[in-house]
């Protein structure tokens, strides 16, 4: 891989659950090119997994006519992941699961997707952009240090 | 393509001490089509002879936010119940994910199914 050029590599899913799973296996095959880690491999996974999921149910309401459309951006020390669908975007802000509201059904047991994905990597956004659709931005770098 | 399916098979197994454990062992994927799966064997466990349940996921190939709700969910009507669930065979990663949301305060995690049983004890 020539780590001075800026790569990119497209996947245009359907709005089906599953097919996060071809996202999942591709950006995990790039991360691994890029020599990530394997502990961080298994963080963008699950990140773009979510992130897809969101997307299909959320942005495109699992409409399977609608497309999600994932691409994968490498540079020489990260690896930029933009999830793309036709909605307006996540409502509100991140919060951390309250798990003795969920055991006590004071919160739905649901809803850990984007705190999941801002956990596991290095930056994470949500842009709404209607109508042309929103997208969840994640970037994971190498080398990261320790806070 | 689509997602694979949820199966959960149930077992009865003794610890140390003779006490009678539950024992799902969960395989394939767990996700939101995974309720019947899920939450239909827990369901069907009589609460007075599964006191100790045993949730076993060396098997499950692939876990998503969906699916670890449901898994919440079981927490919940065990701990209504007042069963007791401990955990293992998860992935490190996994591990990580769920020490991150919270379910630790609710199922101890134990690396296998040994030390899984003793830690009912």
């Amino acid at each position: 891989m020539d780590g001075k050029n800026v790569n990119s590599i497209e996947l245009r899913l359907p709005s089906r659950l599953g097919f996060e799973k071809i996202a999942m296996s591709t950006a995990s095959s790039v991360a691994k090119l890029m020599g990530f880690a394997p502990e961080r491999i298994e963080d963008l996974k699950t990140a773009i997994a979510e992130a897809c999921i969101n997307a299909m149910e959320h942005g495109n309401k699992l409409d399977e006519s609608l497309i999600v459309v994932v691409i994968l951006s490498m540079d020489e020390t990260s690896l930029e992941v933009k999830v793309l669908d036709m909605g307006t975007g996540p409502p509100g802000v991140v919060h951390a699961p309250n798990m003795d509201k969920k055991m006590h059904g004071e919160e739905p047991s649901r809803g850990m997707g984007m705190f999941l994905i801002q956990a596991l990597v290095d930056e994470a956004e949500w842009v709404s952009s209607p109508p042309s659709g929103s997208y969840a931005r994640l970037v994971i770098r190498l080398n990261k240090t320790e806070e | 393509m689509s997602e694979l399916g949820t199966k959960v098979k149930m077992e009865q197994v003794q610890c140390a001490s003779g006490d009678p454990i539950t024992v799902l062992r969960f395989a394939g994927d767990i996700t939101s089509s995974s309720e019947p799966a899920v939450l239909g064997t827990y369901g069907g466990l009589s609460p007075e002879t599964s006191k100790r349940i045993l949730l076993d996921f060396s098997k499950v190939e692939y876990l998503n936010s969906s699916g670890i709700a449901l898994i919440i969910q079981l927490l919940y009507a065990a701990s209504q119940k007042g069963q007791t669930v401990q955990t293992f065979g998860l992935t490190p990663h996994f591990q990580k994910v769920f020490t991150m949301v919270g379910i630790t305060k609710y199922t101890k995690l134990f690396p296998d199914e040994a030390t899984a049983c003793a830690g009912f004890e």
